[in-house]
């Protein structure tokens, strides 16, 4: 609780300061964290934002949504050999954790989609598509959630310990994306 | 060996010039002087006979001159040195820079291919690449793109080009080549995108292609003859590999060959190990997989398997089986055995016999190990050479979303690709390791070519109940199987060892630190951080009647991705949740040279 009220405290110190740039190095990304929002709408154990792109829950006790807890299993398989551990970054590939806190929904779909390239001389980036890849398109939302809730400081590094059940719906979607 | 040595020199008395590029290669090897291919030698010693840098005046080491390579991503392997020049390496794009060493490191020429980035995300963790190999007037580089090249070692002119393998199904290299005979031996990454991988051997004047062997499928294919090729000393009998797999699940069966090749003259083999079956789903390829995570020894001229031996049958963690393969000949058991050591990802150090691929030892080289019990080693019974799994870290036996916890070692083994070394004056084994734990949930994939075909969640964390560090340097008793001292590190060692006769061991960390320690205790002689964390090997030369000792530092790789941000132990409690160091506090990219000596 104190900590909450520390990071909200923060943040309109740094919202008064983010015009003099150069914050990350004066704080850590702990303490630039957004609040947790809470999600809008739920559909079938799957949650959304006011604008209607999907999010994550998480409840007082910690119990992760479904989707949130499948995005952590699917980024850790797909993602984290180039991107790290938690979303957190590597040596190799920048941190999502950092990215989708400037990253729309869509921007986030396209680049997974369709990859991109940053060819700088002696540090070349580049990721590559994975519209062909259903063990990652079928589950774009999933990760999406789960880097969400990394990025706003809602969920801590780490497996997360409580989840909601599979919802059938969420079975129903994979059955179909995979089978297709 | 003695007997080869007495050949060429036989033949060198009678004015017959040396035959073939191998007894070139031989040469320039014996000659401590030089560092012409990346183990040192032949054997994977990484031994230099060099004394003039030892263990009573190492401490006054310096920097005498350094090399930018120009690039930021992850630097394994060395460099090499024949004559008066050095061949320098990079990681993606594979810069090549020929320096001459008569004046400071000036560029004699640079050769830079051309490749298509796409082949950067199909590697998997990071674009390394182990390092050229001289023979026969030509440095070898095999690029990230599969693109096998040899340059002129004078011009840098290409002399010839040939494709190994194709990007767009996953298939590409991180590995150096072994030079040998008239052949280079090429092998190729891919085990995480369901390549089914090989050993290929090319002409070494024209690049044409000899012969190729596959790790899993047909016995024709393999180059496994049912009868000759032996499994602990007996036959494999037909279709060895195929029976072990579910229907063609062979064909996206991974075993890939990217670790550091041996090679025996007097046995006419090389020796090698494949990698993980794909995927990291045991439970979705039942059967032993073979030959994946195996120890091959073939016909250097025929490519066909002499013997072979299957460390980790139906892997469930990941433990390829490429690490070196340490030729060297011990007394085990009041006999004289011509072995081949090998630190696997498994965590057990194995000795086996190299002419008969018979098991003569196999242990622990960090107690922390729990996913087996040990390897069964009584020749009667029905698990004879097999790993006793202990069902608690079984990913197979929990089965699917199922979240098994606390297995040591951690998929990136208890020791990775970094070599060890072996130094015949102390008659041990220098081995850097990793210290890492880990939580593993397999679950259903589907496979695309091209395509990452995982199917496992991972987290890593330091051993727990231990030193909280995540490395150990070790020197291991490879007749007894025991450890003989070990250096606990914040870090993985992901740096290759180098033993010299001066009775110093140097190896480096991944804070950056280049360090030498006394080859018999263990001491710490000498230190001094490089300007990025080590994943490169240590190498040394003479030049001008001085001992130099080198390494390439530039962090990344494996090592880079899973530790930069630091560890965290799910089971640790709320409070050491990101207690553990993350190695970006202590560095950053970029490749440098790092060149040693004694002052005057």
């Amino acid at each position: 609780m104190l900590a909450k009220k520390f990071r909200s405290a923060m943040r309109v110190v740094l919202r008064s300061a983010i015009g003099a740039g150069a914050l990350t190095f004066l704080f850590t990304p702990e303490v630039l964290r957004a609040d947790p929002v809470a999600p809008a709408r739920e559909e079938n154990g799957k949650f959304f934002d006011a604008e209607g792109n999907p999010t994550y829950r998480i409840k007082a006790d910690g119990t992760v949504d479904w989707y949130t807890y499948s995005g952590f299993r699917r980024y850790h398989s797909d993602c984290h050999t180039c991107h790290g551990p938690d979303g957190a970054g590597s040596s190799y590939a920048p941190a999502l954790a950092e990215s989708v806190k400037t990253m729309t929904y869509q921007q986030f779909t396209e680049v997974v989609i369709q990859g991109r390239q940053n060819l700088r001389n002696g540090n070349t980036n580049v990721m590559p598509s994975f519209g062909t890849n259903q063990n990652v398109v079928c589950y774009l939302d999933d990760i999406y959630v789960y880097l969400r809730a990394r990025a706003d400081g809602a969920l801590d590094r780490g497996r997360p310990e409580k989840r909601d059940d599979k919802p059938q719906s969420a079975k129903d979607a994979e059955a179909s994306c995979l089978g297709g | 060996m003695r007997a080869l040595r007495l050949v060429s020199a036989l033949a060198l008395l009678a004015g017959v010039m040396p035959a073939n590029a191998n007894d070139e290669v031989q040469k320039l090897i014996e000659d401590p002087n030089q560092w012409v291919i990346q183990t040192g030698d032949y054997a994977n010693t990484r031994f230099s006979k060099l004394d003039k840098i030892n263990a009573s005046n190492v401490d006054k080491l310096q920097v005498a001159w350094t090399f930018s390579t120009g690039v930021l991503r992850g630097h394994e392997g060395s460099p090499l040195v024949v004559g008066d020049v050095m061949y320098v390496h990079t990681p993606f794009p594979n810069t090549v820079f020929a320096l001459d060493l008569n004046s400071d490191g000036k560029i004699l020429w640079k050769y830079e291919p051309r490749q298509d980035p796409n082949v950067i995300p199909v590697m998997c963790c990071d674009t390394v690449n182990r390092g050229l190999a001289y023979a026969d007037g030509k440095v070898f580089l095999h690029q990230a793109d599969t693109t096998v090249v040899a340059l002129d070692a004078k011009t840098g002119k290409p002399v010839w080009t040939v494709v190994n393998g194709d990007p767009k199904k996953g298939e590409t290299n991180t590995a150096t080549v072994l030079p040998v005979k008239d052949k280079i031996i090429v092998g190729i990454s891919g085990g995480e995108f369901g390549v089914r991988c090989h050993v290929t051997a090319y002409d070494m004047k024209t690049g044409k292609q000899v012969w190729r062997a596959y790790s899993m499928g047909p016995d024709s294919e393999m180059l496994i003859d049912p009868e000759k090729t032996t499994e602990l000393g007996k036959p494999v009998g037909k279709d060895s590999s195929l029976k072990t797999w579910q229907g063609d699940q062979w064909k996206t069966g991974g075993g890939c060959t990217w670790g550091w090749f041996a090679y025996d003259p007097q046995q006419n083999a090389f020796y090698y190990g494949s990698g993980n079956p794909s995927t990291w789903n045991p439970k979705q390829r039942p059967g032993d997989n073979k030959w994946s995570m195996t120890i091959f020894a073939r016909d250097v001229d025929t490519g066909m398997a002499k013997w072979v031996y299957q460390m980790t049958p139906h892997d469930e963690w990941d433990y390829d089986g490429v690490n070196e393969m340490i030729l060297s000949d011990q007394d085990i058991g009041g006999q004289r055995r011509q072995t081949l050591v090998h630190f696997d990802r498994n965590g057990f150090g194995y000795t086996l016999d190299r002419i008969t691929g018979e098991l003569l030892v196999a242990e622990k080289f960090d107690p922390a190990v729990n996913w087996a019990t040990k390897v069964d080693m009584d020749k009667n019974s029905k698990t004879y050479g097999r790993p006793l799994v202990v069902s608690q870290y079984s990913t197979e036996q929990n089965g699917e979303d199922v979240n098994t916890k606390g297995v040591c070692p951690a998929a990136l083994g208890t020791k990775d690709q970094q070599p060890s070394s072996y130094s015949p004056r102390t008659n041990l084994f220098y081995v850097p390791t990793n210290h890492v734990c880990m939580d593993y949930e397999p679950y259903k994939v589907s496979y695309t070519p091209g395509q990452p075909y995982v199917g496992a969640t991972l987290s890593m964390y330091p051993a727990p109940n231990s030193h909280g560090g995540m490395g150990n340097f070790i020197a291991w008793d490879a007749r007894e199987g025991k450890i003989v001292w070990s250096l606990p590190e914040t870090f993985s060692v992901w740096s290759g060892a180098l033993a010299t006769a001066g009775d110093i061991v140097f190896y480096g960390t991944l804070e950056g630190y280049l360090k030498a320690v006394d080859a018999k205790t263990g001491k710490e002689l000498y230190k001094f951080k490089t300007p990025s964390g080590i994943i490169g090997n240590v190498m040394t030369y003479m030049h001008g009647g001085k001992q130099y000792v080198a390494v390439l530092s530039g962090v990344g790789g494996w090592a880079g991705i899973g530790l930069a941000a630091g560890l965290t132990d799910p089971h640790a409690g709320l409070g050491a949740v990101g207690g553990y160091a993350a190695l970006s506090n202590y560095t950053a990219l970029g490749g440098q040279l790092t060149v040693f000596t004694l002052p005057q």
